[in-house]
């Protein structure tokens, strides 16, 4: 620790050790560097205050509309107005859905396998190794390993489903690494309680560990479906847009807010299909954001404590 | 870290035996065995899946590889599919790279800037809404981020394009457009830049929120100001952080798809190329996507499948260079991980300032 210290002492050529007060030039320095840093600051939120601004003023109006909510654009062209959202929200949520059941419990398990059962063991690393390659690979490249897949080898068709799994590998490494963490938190003296009582090991980690980590595990669950919802790239590779209402994920093509943003983008001169863009993009933030919310909310109130 | 006061005696180890020897006996044997099996199968799992990713890819890219009449790596024409079939991947592994590079020069300032906002200047309660606001820049969909990108973002950007490209525009990089066009590298890398800053920002926040206090309340005794405290015990201490974090926003940078896909404008097949960051181009994730409806034949879509292969390589190498970073930087091997809100460390430090 005090190496870190020694070694930078030299850049510092005795001024810093100047006892005599703080001189102008230092003083100056630290004032700049204050002032540069609550800069950064600003322009960080300059975005994030331009977005929603730009897609809430430009959105909400066909929000306020009970048909969004209710309707889908079957048989509505760019140039008229009228229809909903109805089959685009229903269609992320089916997708979304699906992906839930499928990485849930596989990351909950694979959480459970490296914490509770595979500690310190070479096996344990090279999963642990492999999640990191699996939180960095991009949407695209799932996306075009799910359409190699099901698509050419399998020769399954274009459906909602086949998005599904390629969202699979994206929420998986961020739900199980939350788990991860969270199950870790878990006091060993809980374990040991357990067990002294003559309770076995996987009724220990099912009826004692899961429900002391439950809550950070629904964070992480909320935080990873908040990831993929916003994704796009899987829905224009693996499954066509639907103006129709398509519930069923296994047939047919199917709406999705990403790509109904994406459908109506390149008529924005047109005034109806400008707002539904805005009002399609407002919905799929309000819904990201919802499970933001959600997730932070429920992890303060649940946060395991150490002592 | 597992605590153990006060249960055990001294002369005891405080850590927990490894898992196997609590194994207390026959009671739930087969029980044990079936959760352990779910529980190692559910990590084979994810093993054999990024296996699979890579084996697949390779296996169906070797085909139109074979058949490529052109440099894979060297060439920057893009014709798969048909008798001549000739792809390859020069101008994409450009343009990619390029527009990746420059959005993480741009936002690690930004992010260490912010991360330093929120951990030491910052008053204790703004720290966590402020922290909790950069982080909302993660929650808006990328879809977003291009639409609001190429709208609204460029054409403010397009004046600084100009009086960039006649300041330093005898670099080919920097080369005067030849066209108004909105959609540039340059631009594309701005927004990457904003899409990759809550990423950053809060990897350096955590890192830097971890400066031992020792460091620091040594820095302020010795009569370093603010500044030179940070300079001296905090930046020292989270540099491989820093640059981990930096490589883990390039990463996700390298395969951002659809804002590059939305604000990028294609360039005309006959255009010569252009190497300048103020002129249109295509990433592998946004020619990837822009072409999805081409694929009909298997020689075509093995071509994409190559191009995805390199990207899923490329970010491997970026992503493992980052966890290489921080595992031989740190001191010890890896550092202690603990639940922490951000402020937590404000009170240690407003109680050595008087």
């Amino acid at each position: 620790m005090t190496t870190i210290l020694a070694a930078n002492r030299p850049a510092y050529d005795g001024k810093a050790l100047d006892l005599t007060g703080k001189s102008g030039a230092r003083a100056f320095r630290n004032t700049l560097a204050t002032v540069l840093i609550i800069l950064c600051f600003l322009v960080a939120l300059v975005p994030l205050v331009w977005i929603l601004w730009t897609v809430v003023s430009k959105g909400y109006h066909l929000l306020l509309d009970p048909n969004w909510w209710s309707q889908s654009q079957r048989g509505v062209t760019v140039r008229r107005v009228g229809g909903g959202a109805y089959h685009a929200i229903m269609g992320t949520l089916i997708m979304s859905l699906m992906t839930t059941l499928i990485a849930v419990p596989i990351a909950i398990l694979g959480a459970v396998y490296l914490v509770e059962y595979g500690k310190g063991t070479k096996a344990a690393k090279v999963v642990s190794f492999t999640i990191d390659i699996l939180t960095g690979v991009p949407s695209i490249v799932a996306a075009l390993f799910i359409y190699a897949v099901w698509i050419t080898v399998l020769g399954f068709n274009r459906v909602g489903f086949a998005v599904s799994l390629a969202l699979v590998l994206l929420m998986l490494p961020v739900v199980l690494r939350s788990t991860e963490e969270m199950l870790k938190l878990v006091p060993d003296e809980l374990r040991e309680a357990s067990y002294a009582l003559g309770v076995p090991k996987w009724k220990t980690i099912l009826k004692v560990v899961i429900p002391t980590a439950f809550g950070g595990i629904i964070t992480g669950v909320m935080l990873g479906l908040a990831r993929v919802m916003g994704e796009t790239a899987p829905l224009l590779i693996l499954v066509g847009y639907s103006k129709n209402i398509n519930l069923n994920p296994f047939d047919g093509f199917m709406g999705a807010l990403p790509t109904m943003i994406n459908q109506d983008r390149t008529e924005l001169a047109l005034q109806p299909a400008a707002d539904r863009v805005w009002a399609a993009a407002l919905t799929l933030i309000l819904l990201v954001l919802l499970l933001n919310i959600l997730a932070r909310t429920i992890a303060r109130f649940s946060t395991i404590k150490s002592k | 870290m597992s605590s153990t006061y006060g249960t055990a005696p001294p002369d005891r180890p405080t850590d927990r035996p490894p898992a196997k020897k609590l194994d207390l006996g026959p009671v739930g044997h087969l029980g044990d065995r079936l959760f352990a099996g779910l529980a190692r199968g559910s990590g084979g799992l994810v093993v054999l899946i990024v296996a699979f990713v890579g084996i697949f890819l390779l296996a169906l890219a070797i085909p139109a590889l074979a058949d490529d009449k052109s440099s894979f790596l060297f060439s920057r024409i893009w014709e798969p599919g048909g008798a001549q079939s000739k792809f390859g991947i020069a101008a994409l592994f450009y343009t990619t790279l390029i527009s990746s590079v420059i959005a993480m020069l741009i936002a690690v300032p930004i992010a260490v800037g912010v991360a330093l906002f929120t951990t030491y200047y910052a008053p204790k309660r703004l720290a966590t809404p402020v922290a909790h606001a950069v982080d909302l820049l993660a929650a808006v969909p990328s879809i977003i981020y291009g639409l609001w990108g190429i709208l609204f973002f460029a054409p403010i950007l397009r004046p600084v394009i100009d009086r960039l490209a006649d300041a330093l525009g005898w670099l080919p990089l920097f080369k005067k457009p030849a066209s108004e066009d909105l959609g540039v590298v340059f631009t594309a890398s701005v927004v990457l830049a904003i899409m990759i800053l809550p990423v950053v920002t809060a990897i350096s926040r955590e890192i830097f929120a971890q400066t031992p206090v020792t460091h620091r309340e040594g820095a302020l005794a010795l009569g370093a100001t603010r500044w030179e405290m940070i300079r001296m015990a905090v930046l020292p201490y989270g540099r491989s952080g820093v640059v981990s974090a930096s490589m883990l926003g390039l990463g996700r940078a390298l395969g951002e798809t659809i804002a590059v896909l939305i604000i990028l404008s294609v360039p005309n097949g006959n255009d010569p190329w252009n190497s300048s960051i103020f002129a249109g181009g295509e990433t592998f994730a946004s020619k990837i996507a822009n072409n999805a409806a081409e694929f009909d034949s298997p020689e075509k879509t093995g071509a994409y499948i190559a191009a995805g292969l390199v990207l899923f390589v490329v970010t491997f190498l970026v992503n493992s260079a980052a966890r290489i970073i921080v595992a031989r930087s740190t001191p010890g091997g890896k550092r202690p991980r603990k639940v922490r809100r951000v402020g937590d460390s404000d009170r240690a430090l407003e109680g050595a300032t008087p």
